[in-house]
């Protein structure tokens, strides 16, 4: 199984608040990411990205000078830079190019273009059947998913709020992150922050940050002739399951369930192998249902499951290590900084928050209102 | 308290149409039985796009899963109720649920349909609690 491409470069772009435009914040993670790789733009003969404009792979191959002989714009919201793993890895392997750079970035805090409806297309069953009554996009799905989760298993507020307390705790160890300078969280503040759509508040709901990231990805052979150790793609899956809040039947399974799944007969690895787990926290109870769809526990386990201090710095499962899209950085479409964290943690170049020894590291990514969801699984070189 | 709602299209103007009798509409498939909400120009249990129907909803639903929204966003006034509500029909859909106290609101409780007008004489079907 697995497969034989790796991924060689990984770098963010300038993050946070940073009065920067996309396309200079998608220049400044790509030319990080092919340096880190050891390679030079050159080189690079494919590229995915999304979030630029409507033709948004041409643009950022325009812009950086690139005539790509394989391109991915596919649109999956924050999981779809796991998912241009998957394309990439077929593409590699394939023969159809050689090296790719999958990248992201957004400036969405310093242009304040973020708005609590989200973006709508008035075309769409959505705006003429759900847009009338007011949801907070995506927050108030994700709200429902909690209020309905929360009922069945009778867990409290308190018990979710330790996603982003754990996210926290992380970030506190990553200089990088926006709310590194912060402090610790408590259950008890992320309770007492502004109510959004019940039961999240402002603190169950991730940063609104500028950031971008980038990865390289080449074939394992070329791959162990580069300066840094490799990260091989083992497994990778996806699954997309609605764009309407009323499609899902019930909002506590989600798509992570299939692939979840895939990911990892692809590897042929199972949930006890992750030493290291980057999952998508657009909210805190992403999270709790990710974790159960991915198998890591049962449904309606999460919240006891990660009670205790598991998910923390120094538990024995160490989650969103970056600090997450809670505490770290989140530009909007978050994927591509999973993994960035995960090459990080696989070659061991994480410092203060390095899970010693991580072999296999896991990056979900989750887009729109647990629409997309896209499963890799990345191992060290053995 | 509302977003401007877009005009229907070819699919969905007979739902529309019958809002302005007050009536809530649920698409039925006559080869399989599946019924969906929203309207489609084909049937997600079958694929057929030959046998859908209409049929009217009895208004009785419950709760699904529920929000107080507490952000004002432009056009609406905090806190109201998101909820996905099930009909007795089977369906979801997204409504908003007015209740003297929107806290109160959880799973499983009964709804019965309410109309909330529009300026161009369709109505957006709404919930309110039943009387227990
Ligand atoms: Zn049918």
């Amino acid at each position: 199984m697995s497969t034989g491409v790796a991924i060689v470069g990984a770098a963010e772009s300038d993050l946070g608040v940073t009065g920067r435009s996309i396309l200079g914040l998608q220049a400044q993670a790509v030319s990080r990411a092919v340096e880190d790789a050891g390679l030079t733009l050159a080189d690079v003969d494919g590229l995915a990205t999304t979030g630029v404009s409507r033709f948004s792979t041409t643009q950022v191959a325009d812009y950086l000078g690139l005539r790509p002989s394989w391109t991915d714009s596919t649109f999956a919201g924050g999981s779809a830079f796991e998912m241009y793993v998957a394309r990439a890895a077929q593409a590699i392997e394939a023969g159809q190019c050689s090296t790719v750079v999958i990248s992201y970035a957004s400036n969405q805090r310093s242009a304040r273009s973020r708005s609590l409806a989200g973006v709508v297309e008035t075309h769409t069953p959505e705006a003429q059947f759900e847009t009338p009554y007011g949801p907070l996009y995506p927050i108030s799905y994700y709200a429902m998913a909690a209020q309905q989760y929360l009922h069945r298993y009778g867990g409290s507020r308190e018990a979710l709020a330790e996603v982003a307390v754990a996210a926290r705790e992380w970030a506190l160890l990553n200089p990088a992150a926006f709310r590194h300078g912060a402090g610790p969280l408590t259950a008890a503040d992320v309770l007492a922050a502004p109510m959004v759509s019940t039961p999240l508040t402002t603190a169950d709901c991730c940063l609104v940050t500028d950031g971008g990231g980038a990865v390289v990805l080449t074939s394992l052979d070329r791959a162990r002739d580069l300066p840094k150790p490799p990260v091989r793609v083992l497994g990778y899956g996806e699954c997309t399951t609605n764009t309407s809040m009323t499609a899902v039947d019930d909002l506590t399974v989600t798509g992570a369930v299939e692939s979840g799944r895939a990911a990892f007969a692809r590897a042929g690895l199972v949930p006890a192998d992750v030493d290291v787990a980057e999952v998508y926290d657009s909210f805190t109870v992403t999270v709790v249902l990710t974790l159960e769809a991915l198998g890591f526990c049962g449904r309606g386990e999460a919240l006891d499951w990660i009670a205790g201090g598991r998910i923390r710095p120094g538990g024995d499962f160490p989650l969103d290590t970056s600090g997450g899209g809670l505490s770290y950085c989140h530009p909007g479409q978050y994927g591509v900084l999973l993994l960035v964290e995960a090459v990080r943690q696989l070659r061991g170049e994480c410092g203060a928050r390095q899970v010693p020894g991580a072999e296999v590291a896991l990056a979900h990514g989750t887009g729109g209102i647990l629409s997309t969801h896209a499963t890799v699984l990345l191992g060290v070189d053995r | 308290m509302s977003a401007e709602v877009p005009e229907p299209d070819e699919v969905t103007g007979p739902w529309w149409e019958a809002t302005r009798r007050r009536i809530l509409l649920v698409q039925s498939c006559g080869a399989c039985g599946h019924t969906q909400h929203p309207p489609r120009a084909l049937c997600t249990g079958c694929g057929s796009d030959r046998h859908l129907d209409w049929v009217e909803a009895s208004g009785a639903a419950v709760v699904d899963a529920c929000t107080v929204v507490e952000r004002a966003m432009p056009g609406f006034a905090p806190p109201y109720v998101v909820a996905r509500v099930r009909l007795a029909e089977g369906v979801l859909l997204l409504s908003n649920v007015v209740a003297d106290d929107p806290y109160l609101l959880d799973t499983g409780d009964r709804l019965r349909l309410d109309w909330r007008p529009l300026p161009d004489g369709r109505a957006l079907p709404v919930f309110v609690p039943s009387e227990r």
